[in-house]
């Protein structure tokens, strides 16, 4: 009845005629279709386009599982770092006041303002055979630009927000009473942050570090001035499938780009599923 | 436990009003202290100063004769319960409640059975036995209310402090509530300090008020007392309502536009010059004639019933806003009165502030 009442409201409040609706409905599906869901099927259907066998093989040789196994441990060590550097910045500016935080803000920033691929060049001028730290690095048999080490800074740098941007609006609106009741009634520093603060923004670090991890394992610009491109050896998925396109092997280069739809999917599902127990866990709020 | 501030000071930087100034403070053990006060007064401050969330600039907080002002937080055991409860939200009630003791370093900490079995009693206690499993989200504002004291009470605190602890309550809730926080202190005996704006609920629940004002108590008195003989011109008009007329003394009397008014023996000393004489609006009088003595003339403006009491609005020459007399339905003459009637005034219990203050 009740429901009924406000369906039938809601037809009222609509001005538009039908025709319009439809119209603008199906503009709205045209554009979704053409820009968002074909993209995502021609990967698939170009991946499989030399049948399953082909698309299989293009994933087992060995060049295209180096490269899957250089984007995971690029991803498992960037992650936990950004999501242990995001947590402490985001603790510090939210819940601390000290001199130079808005310049630490805008630090945190930084990755998001500034071209991956300057983010790259920076990190080959530092530490590249002409950089400034070169001569030393190349006495020292260290080898960081064309070699994981740079893969994995470049990407630590272009990923190092996702954590902390999304935990420092979520902990400024908390505030610092939880914090402040739990110190009263007995908890130290290490106590309170593991049985207060960290529960209290456990969906929002999640989110975070979803984010993060999708970007640590798609990222293209800076990973790519920074990796010297060796085959089998500092290529990350992005790069291969650039490499395999170039030489014109499609079905290849699509079969790998798909393990990053695919990836990109999942992330999507994980991302909706967080966002929802995040609301739920909103609505606790008092 | 006995509470002693002294002259405890705090500044905030930036704003150059000093949050707290100059504070002294003793707070009996058992006692039930409300520090009652506008917003902005400090009180707040104050209470959290206690607890050791703030840190004062200089002075002196003493817990039982012993130093508090540098011992941490942890360790001065005291029960706070927040404004808006501050409750863990993703704990159930019974593990808000039990959290004080979960805490505690190992060699302290009871058996997790004995943290269970002391929390369920806090939660009889408080009434809330049955809700053990609830999240803060599913409380009503009393309740929560409540789980933050259990919370409190649960470490077995020397000291109860409250900021606001009705603030957020509707009005129903709020009186409940009251009556029922000063059964529980009567009970428990905690020394119990409270912070409010609302001046009903202090003087209705507290042994003591402490009016707060610029970072600075005005007066602590019990609410009786403090209502009948406030010490400071702002206690006066922070309590109650108050007519404020411009009297001068000499020879030992009061004259008010020139006629005199009679002072009280306690009164006879004051030195010659120009005062401010604050008299509730039931402590003056009225009457018809202009009797040698009687006091000045006032012209009734207004006369409107409210409640138990007629509310006469009465306009001196000397004075631009009209003053405020109350009578009690039951006084016969007022019903005679008309506007325009000219009536002698005249004061029983009044206080004279110097005009500079």
């Amino acid at each position: 009845m009740k429901s009924s009442l406000i369906a039938a409201n809601r037809g009222a409040l609509i001005a538009e005629s039908a025709l319009i609706r439809t119209v603008i409905v199906l503009v709205g599906v045209a554009f979704l279709a053409l820009f968002l869901f074909m993209p995502l099927v021609l990967v698939f259907a170009q991946a499989l386009s030399s049948g399953l066998g082909a698309y299989f093989a293009a994933l087992i040789e060995p060049d295209a599982w180096a490269a899957l196994k250089l984007t995971l441990l690029v991803a498992v060590i960037s992650v936990p770092l950004n999501l242990i550097f995001g947590l402490a910045a985001a603790w510090a500016i939210a819940k601390f006041s000290f001199p130079g935080k808005s310049l630490l803000i805008t630090l945190i920033d930084l990755p998001f303002s500034v071209s991956p691929v300057i983010a790259g060049l920076i990190y080959v001028l530092l530490f590249g055979s002409r950089g400034w730290l070169g001569p030393w690095l190349s006495a020292h048999n260290i080898e960081i630009v064309f070699a994981i080490p740079g893969i994995v800074l470049a990407t630590i740098f272009v990923t190092l927000p996702f954590v902390a941007r999304e935990l420092i609006p979520l902990m400024e609106q908390q505030g610092t009473t939880d914090e402040e009741a739990a110190r009263t009634l007995g908890a130290g520093g290490l106590k309170i942050f593991f049985r207060v603060t960290l529960p209290n923004v456990k969906w929002g670090l999640l989110y975070g570090v979803l984010l993060c991890n999708a970007r640590a394992m798609g990222e293209f610009g800076a990973v790519s001035v920074v990796s010297g491109h060796i085959r089998g050896v500092t290529n990350t998925m992005p790069l291969h499938v650039e490499i395999l396109y170039n030489e014109y092997n499609f079905a290849a280069a699509f079969a790998v780009a798909s393990l990053l739809a695919i990836l990109a999917l999942l992330t999507l599902v994980l991302k909706t599923w967080l966002e929802s127990q995040g609301a739920g866990n909103g609505s606790n709020k008092h | 436990m006995k509470i002693d501030i002294r002259n405890l000071h705090k500044d905030y930087n930036g704003s150059g009003v000093p949050a707290l100034n100059g504070v002294n403070l003793t707070i009996e053990h058992g006692e039930l202290v409300a520090l009652l006060g506008p917003s902005g007064s400090g009180k707040t401050t104050l209470l959290r100063s206690i607890a050791g969330l703030e840190s004062p600039t200089s002075g002196a907080i003493l817990f039982d004769g012993q130093d508090a002002l540098h011992q941490d937080v942890r360790d001065r055991n005291v029960g706070f319960v927040f404004q808006h409860y501050a409750l863990f939200r993703h704990m159930t009630v019974l593990d808000n409640v039990g959290f004080g003791l979960s805490v505690r370093p190992r060699n302290r900490r009871p058996a997790a059975s004995e943290i269970d079995r002391r929390a369920r009693e806090l939660l009889a206690l408080v009434q809330l036995d049955g809700l053990e499993g609830r999240y803060p989200s599913q409380l009503s504002g009393g309740q929560r209310q409540r789980v933050a004291l259990a919370r409190a009470l649960a470490i077995e605190p020397s000291v109860l402090l409250l900021d606001e602890p009705f603030g957020a309550l509707d009005a129903k809730v709020r009186k409940d509530l009251r009556a029922w926080l000063r059964d529980l202190h009567d009970r428990t005996g905690h020394t119990t300090v409270f912070v409010t704006h609302d001046q009903e609920e202090a003087l209705e629940l507290a042994d003591r008020v402490a009016i707060v004002n610029r970072g600075q108590i005005e007066q602590i008195a019990p609410p009786l007392a403090l209502y009948r003989s406030p010490a400071t011109p702002f206690v006066y008009e922070f309590l109650g309502s108050v007519n404020v007329l411009p009297v001068d003394v000499r020879d030992g009397k009061a004259f008010l536009d020139g006629c005199p008014v009679p002072l009280a023996d306690a009164a006879q000393g004051t030195d010659a010059g120009a005062y401010r004489m604050y008299v509730r609006p039931h402590d003056l009088r009225l009457s018809e004639q202009r009797t040698p003595g009687s006091g000045a003339l006032g012209v009734l403006q207004n006369v409107r019933l409210s409640g138990g009491l007629v509310r006469l609005d009465l306009k001196l020459d000397l004075i631009a806003r009209p003053i405020e007399v109350e009578l009690p339905v039951s006084d016969p003459r007022w019903s005679d009165w008309k506007k325009g009637d000219k009536l002698a005034i005249a004061a029983d219990r009044f206080h004279l502030f110097p005009q500079a203050a």
